[in-house]
């Protein structure tokens, strides 16, 4: 017999989750969803944004989510740097996709072998005053350290959504994934655009990188894990809708605290990749299509 | 006009060059082999036997990849899941049957063969971006499941003791070199009899634009079926020797993040059109990361590796057998 | 219920064949046929679905509704590769060349897997016979990267010819060429046709599909509007109307 306070806890605990996942993979919407950029460096630089934060944190007692937003203007640079060198390197010949998959997976190595040299193979944390909080209701209990995150989380999305939705550069980003052609004949610049969306994408990573670090303590090689968590939330959730990629986010979330609660934590780490298989053989064009 | 060199070269092809296409490669292989064999007499420092045998393990990872990478344009991230089921296999064998090595190597191969046949056909319907993405769902879920299987050792792992080396070779190490050379000699032997083969020329077709291919009769899903089993079972076979190599085996060096980033890296920077790339890619690679682990630190070797695969994927796709063709081809 | 024994069955038909993408309908209820050495010219605005049809028809875009039969046969589930192999062959609107091989690579690559050839001398000399057809023989060794525009037409055609093909479908292979190139591939064309090949012919080059064609069929955003005689069909109101408010 499952024990009903168990089942709920667990349930609710993935909704946090699922919250915080979103926070993840929209970037991934983004580039690779939108931008067709096969990004699986991503979880490296939500690594990289945890570690910055972290250091934030313990050298000048910086709260996380305040050096998260410290941390957006220089990744949103390392975005558009990095989206630059790969359209000339790869995009301006129409060879994307898997030279540039090579060279994300060799940027994934570069930076997680940076972190570990930097901060070695310790696990770091943050302080701040609402990680160790609970509050309870009953037999429900809500600790902070997953109700913020999810909170920030789905507010970045929702900033996204409205970004997209309502500003002429948000509108140019979707429409450049549709058709390049006429956005230029509208007056936007394919290439820029793509730019932004890219450093956009990059930014959404570190913040992302603080909601992490306040969940749970970081190392290094924490990021694999995540890349098939992000690429099984993307293409669940159709590729390019940020509600799928919400939805999305929310069943993985909930499958893997099921999992967890019920499994035990080691079988985790495959839910989402299993997920993640299922979708792209059973329906690759994700719960909300394309 | 700009002329290239063809994807086969003719002499591979003709019937009247027989001699170059079959006898040449038999006959390097065997004085290789026995060039090897003939090392056992003359170096004695034990440890230079297990760093060769590192080089020649990437040799075979490197050319099995490329088979699917290079020759498909398939990029398999899932390099560790195969490896892995190589080294599986061979433990298990280790705690139940001890059947010698060669023998367990076959089996880890047909193993690895069949369940790279069998994920094929559930993803090579993909773009290849999903594929590749897949492939590396694949390789976590096989982690995660050897994590959880005890009857090898779970997370903690095992320990595995080197059973008694065959009185040819003397120690153990000189044994694994040994197998290892053969097996390396044989993954190149295939790999180049795949890509003078029409298969191969399936394949590049295939990699060039797959539409077109089909559009032109080329049957892409039983040919990418091929070279993922072919492929994934070479990369079995190379793990199998591997719990005797490391001596203590648990899931974290067996799914090891070095060994699927190198596989990658070694034909990119190689070249990944024809068999020598691979090969030149894992000497090359593999001696520079022994050399910097020892000198300066094996996290920096492991930058390197990073590095060098980034540089070259966006400067120097082509590797350095890309290079030289197209110096040869400015100079023609 | 063979039709192939008749001396009037079409070689290849469309029955029915409707193509959707996500709720729009590319292709609606198209009936099309092809008559054994028959050259059907296929014309409408950009747009019409012209591309899209020839994906349905050829394997490479499987179809919502209808069925498409080759020689009598059903192959509406067969995939590209064994339509090729019937003997169904196309080339592409942009060209699609196999980048990294040569242009004799190019032109084997049928010859080794839609005909089946697999003696090497076989398969080089009629390489050189297709290359020699098109007039690419002394580029027989050059990269694809570094051909004009019309000498990739010119290859795309030849790949499409060394399947052998008993259908042959053009899809604009006379874009960007002059007056005289154009005529030149014209009759190639014929001379094919002549020897036996069906000939689907999509151009927007009216010269040459009035030229070519017995017959000429015209879509219109998914649908036949006009199947007939090339001057009747020209002179139709409703052509002139789609072709005007283009």
């Amino acid at each position: 017999m499952v024990n009903p306070e168990l089942l709920f806890n667990a349930l609710l605990t993935g909704l946090f989750l699922g919250g915080f996942y979103a926070a993840v993979s929209v970037g991934i919407t983004i580039a690779f969803g939108m931008l067709d950029i096969v990004n699986i460096a991503h979880p490296a630089f939500i690594m990289l944004g945890a570690f910055v934060e972290f250091y934030l944190n313990s050298n000048f007692g910086i709260d996380p989510l305040l050096a998260s937003l410290i941390a957006i203007p220089p990744a949103f640079l390392v975005g558009r740097l990095l989206y630059k060198i790969y359209y000339y390197a790869f995009e301006r010949h129409g060879e994307e996709s898997l030279q540039g998959l090579a060279f994300f997976f060799g940027i994934l190595f570069i930076v997680e072998v940076g972190l570990l040299l930097v901060f070695g193979v310790d696990y770091r944390f943050v302080e701040a005053d609402y990680i160790r909080k609970t509050i309870e209701f009953g037999y429900i209990s809500l600790p902070l350290r997953l109700v913020v995150p999810m909170i920030v989380g789905l507010a970045m999305v929702a900033a996204i959504y409205f970004f997209t939705s309502r500003t002429f550069l948000g509108r140019a980003i979707l429409a450049v994934s549709q058709d390049p052609g006429a956005l230029r004949f509208v007056g936007g610049n394919p290439m820029r655009v793509k730019e932004i969306a890219f450093g956009l994408s990059i930014a959404t990573a570190v913040v992302a990188g603080a909601l992490l670090i306040i969940i749970q303590p970081v190392e290094p090689s924490l990021g694999r894990e995540y890349i098939g968590r992000v690429f099984a939330i993307c293409v669940l959730g159709g590729m390019t809708s940020l509600g799928g990629t919400v939805l999305a986010s929310i069943i993985v979330g909930i499958t893997e605290a099921l999992t967890t609660t019920f499994g035990g934590p080691s079988w985790a780490p495959a839910v989402a990749f299993g997920l993640l298989i299922f979708a792209l053989v059973v329906r690759p064009q994700g719960i909300f299509g394309r | 006009m700009n002329t290239i060199e063809p994807t086969v070269p003719t002499w591979a092809t003709s019937r009247s060059r027989v001699a170059r296409r079959y006898l040449i490669p038999l006959t390097a292989s065997v004085l290789i082999v026995l060039f090897g064999f003939a090392l056992l007499d003359w170096i004695s420092y034990e440890y230079a036997y297990l760093a060769i045998y590192t080089i020649l393990q990437y040799v075979v990872l490197a050319t099995a990849w490329n088979i699917l990478g290079g020759y498909a344009g398939y990029v398999n991230f899932g390099v560790a899941g195969f490896f892995a089921l190589g080294i599986y296999t061979s433990v298990v064998n280790y705690k139940t049957l001890q059947l010698p090595l060669p023998v367990i190597i076959i089996i880890a191969g047909i193993v690895a063969g069949i369940v790279g046949l069998g994920m094929g056909y559930l993803t090579l319907r993909l773009r290849g971006v999903f594929f590749s993405i897949a492939t590396l769902a694949f390789a976590v879920v096989l982690n995660t499941v050897f994590n959880n299987w005890h009857f090898v050792g779970g997370a903690r792992g095992v320990p595995v003791l080197r059973p008694d080396a065959p009185l040819f070779f003397g120690t153990y190490p000189r044994y694994l070199f040994g197998v290892l050379l053969v097996l390396a000699v044989a993954a190149v032997l295939i790999a180049r009899a795949v890509e003078y083969s029409w298969l191969g020329r399936g394949l590049a077709a295939i990699r060039d634009d797959e539409l077109a291919a089909e559009c032109s009769g080329v049957p892409a899903l039983r040919l990418k079926l091929m070279a993922t089993t072919i492929s994934g079972a070479l990369m079995g076979m190379a793990g199998a020797p591997f719990p005797y190599y490391i001596t203590y085996i648990d899931p974290a060096s067996a799914f090891s993040l070095t060994i699927a980033v190198n596989t990658v890296a070694m034909p990119v920077i190689g070249g990944m059109t024809t068999w020598i790339g691979p090969v030149i890619g894992a000497v090359m690679l593999g001696s520079l990361q022994q050399i910097t682990t020892v000198t300066i630190s094996s996290a920096l070797s492991l930058m390197l590796v990073g590095v060098l695969l980034v540089v070259f994927v966006a400067l120097a796709p082509r590797g350095i057998v890309g290079v030289v063709k197209t110096l040869r081809e400015r100079w023609a | 219920m063979s039709e192939a024994l008749t001396l009037h069955a079409p070689i290849l038909r469309a029955k029915q064949l409707t193509k959707r993408f996500d709720g729009f309908i590319a292709i609606d209820a198209l009936d099309f046929t092809l008559g054994q050495r028959e050259r059907v010219g296929l014309i409408g605005p950009n747009g019409s679905g012209k591309s899209t049809f020839v994906n349905c028809l050829t394997g490479a875009l499987g179809i919502d509704q209808g069925s498409v039969e080759f020689n009598g046969m059903d192959i509406t589930k067969l995939p590209a590769w064994q339509r090729a192999r019937l003997g169904l062959a196309r080339s592409f609107q942009i060209p699609r060349p196999f980048k990294s091989q040569t242009v004799r690579e190019n032109i084997e690559v049928p010859i080794m897997f839609a005909v089946g050839h697999s003696n090497p001398d076989q398969i080089e000399a009629e390489a050189e016979a297709i290359l020699a057809q098109i007039g690419l023989g002394a580029l027989r060794k050059a990269s694809p990267k570094s051909l004009t525009q019309v000498e990739l037409r010119k290859l795309e055609l030849g790949r499409a010819l060394a399947a052998k093909p008993r259908v042959l479908i053009a899809d604009e292979s006379m874009a960007g060429l002059s007056d005289p190139e154009m005529d030149e591939v014209l009759d190639v064309l014929l001379k094919l046709s002549a020897d036996g090949i069906s000939i689907v012919l999509i151009e927007h080059i009216m010269r040459a599909v009035v030229r070519f064609s017995q017959r000429i069929v015209v879509l219109v955003a998914g649908k036949k509007i006009a199947d007939g005689d090339p001057q009747e069909v020209m002179s139709h109101p409703e052509v002139e109307r789609a072709y005007l408010g283009q």
